[in-house]
């Protein structure tokens, strides 16, 4: 038998006597999780422990629980849960729905990329209004190519916005309520002016971002709770859809404007 | 941009120039009708015509398939492959296990990303030395900010698929592209200028045939995707014959834990 071993620092089992693959106790980050954790725990504890090895404070769960309750479901006007929807009228499987959600919702316009690249930029631009005039210039074409699609708007703003949405401003009210952390507090008070700076409006992913980078988490782990956090929509709406029917669900006209029939015709 | 009439304007509607299908009826491919025009095409060649809306002859069509063929690996212990393993193991579904494994082959340090960086390297280089540049001096510079990209594989440096790569590049006439033959001269330069662990890989290989082929990084990339997809059904049927969950079993003791020590759960409750 092979003596390579799977290292980890988040998740420790110790098994049952007469079953080397049989749990008997589990260990998060040193906790006992069957014998103390459940029953006693936040689910959004729990969530914070496994990138974390010590517990952040009350304010600080509140306001990532806060974001969860925001980000649950952005609706079915949302590319990912439109994709979700998708498969749930076909009726794939669960698992192939939340591929789809997370597949859709993992991109650079209003996905968990976007969020990435926000909390990115916006860790090397801090809370100094001067340095955000940088953020309205097109990204440098000097960077290494990627398998993500090149940026098309300053991640975190509303590429189509007006105005910011009252959704977003609540969202940001009430989570510089909460934790009175130092980026969400400093865009709730200087939002308009960044606003004018990119010339867009503040999106829910930037408000998500700057959540993320008060409470801790790597632009890396930011990507990930965003794309954790969206699924729930994902699945209810793609059950619903399912129950539904195919024959309520769009099926767009189209116009095709490479047809060789109509090249045909006289 | 700022502004959400564009949005409007697109909202209920598909326009497109890629292609349609009316069920009963017909379907375009790409200006084409897929049934009276396409149907006796090759499947790489109706993949590679998607992807660029370009006709490729049916050598670089052989040499496209044979880029797919000869890294088709059916062992289950490669990531890609092992999570299309995993999923039958675990009595998944064959769609979801494959499709997870090849979105798991869009990664940095294999397969999607070093192909893509591979490419926009050999499209680099060739646009240097077009503007005057010398190809030695274009690496060092390269070497100074960057990987190379193309150059140099884990575990053992040689490259089992190229010989063979290159020889039917030979046989379909397709060895004699600037790009091709520039990925040699980049190798040699490693080599001379004490990189000799930099040995052309894959991704360098063919990346260069491809940019002779005139393939864009972005076309590339698609065109890779299922580059592994054959080897992988094989993990997963064998997988899902054996045991159920008999695949990798990984007992407590196999995993080393190295985070903080046992301590009491610090709250009473959820209230």
């Amino acid at each position: 038998m092979s003596t390579e071993t799977i290292h980890t620092r988040i998740w420790h089992e110790e098994p049952e006597p007469d079953n080397p693959f049989a749990t008997r106790t589990a260990y998060c980050r040193g906790y006992d999780v069957f014998g103390q954790m459940v029953g006693k725990t936040r689910w959004i504890e729990m969530l914070v422990l496994l990138f974390r090895d010590e517990l952040p404070d009350t304010a600080a769960l509140d306001m990532l629980e806060a974001l969860a309750v925001a980000l649950a479901n952005p609706g079915p006007r949302d590319p990912s849960i439109h994709a979700a929807m998708c498969g749930g009228v076909g009726g794939s499987s669960a698992a192939a729905v939340l591929i789809a959600a997370l597949s859709v919702g993992a991109g650079r316009n209003r996905g968990a990329r976007e969020v990435f690249d926000a909390m990115t930029d916006w860790k090397r631009l801090g809370t100094h209004i001067e340095s955000w005039h940088t953020c309205s210039q097109p990204e440098s074409k000097d960077h290494a190519v990627d398998i993500w699609p090149d940026r098309e708007h300053p991640p975190g703003f509303d590429p189509y916005g007006v105005t910011t949405a009252t959704s977003v401003r609540q969202l940001l009210e009430t989570l510089a309520n909460i934790g009175s952390t130092p980026f969400i507090n400093w865009l709730q008070l200087r939002y308009k002016e960044l606003e004018n700076i990119v010339g867009l409006p503040l999106d829910i992913c930037g408000v998500a971002a700057a959540t993320f980078l008060d409470l801790g988490f790597s632009p890396e782990e930011g990507e990930m709770l965003f794309l954790l956090l969206r699924l729930p929509g994902a699945a209810a709406h793609a059950l619903e859809q399912q129950r539904n029917g195919y024959k309520q669900f769009p099926f767009y006209p189209v116009e095709l404007q490479d047809d060789p029939a109509a090249r045909e015709q006289p | 941009m700022n502004n959400p009439k564009l949005l409007t304007a697109h909202a209920g509607i598909l326009r497109t120039r890629v292609g349609a299908c009316w069920p009963g009826t017909r379907a375009v491919f790409r200006g084409l009708d897929l049934h009276q025009d396409l149907r006796d095409a090759d499947w790489m060649e109706l993949y590679i015509f998607g992807i660029t809306g370009r006709r490729f002859t049916p050598q670089q069509v052989r040499l496209l398939h044979t880029i797919w063929v000869l890294t088709s690996y059916p062992d289950a212990r490669i990531w890609n492959n092992r999570v299309a393993a995993l999923a039958g193991s675990a009595r998944s579904t064959p769609a979801q296990g494959i499709a997870a494994a090849l979105a798991v082959s869009e990664a940095r340090i294999y397969g999607g990303g070093p192909g893509l960086r591979a490419i926009d390297f050999f499209l680099r280089a060739q646009k240097a030395i077009s503007s005057g540049q010398n190809l030695r001096n274009f690496i060092e510079t390269e070497l100074k900010s960057n990987y190379i990209y193309g150059y140099g594989r884990p575990i053992d440096s040689c490259d089992e698929r190229l010989p063979w790569l290159a020889g039917i590049a030979e046989e379909q006439g397709l060895n004699r592209g600037t790009h091709f033959q520039m990925a040699f001269e980049v190798e040699k330069i490693l080599f001379d200028m004490g990189k000799s662990n930099l040995r052309m890989n894959y991704a360098g290989m063919t990346a260069s045939l491809c940019a002779d082929m005139g393939l864009s990084p972005r076309e590339f990339h698609i065109f890779r995707i299922p580059m592994f997809l054959a080897g992988m059904p094989p993990c997963w049927i064998e997988a899902s014959e054996k045991p159920e969950g008999t695949l990798f079993p990984t007992p407590c003791d196999a995993i080393t834990y190295e985070g903080v020590e046992k301590r009491p759960w610090p709250r009473q409750s959820t209230k």
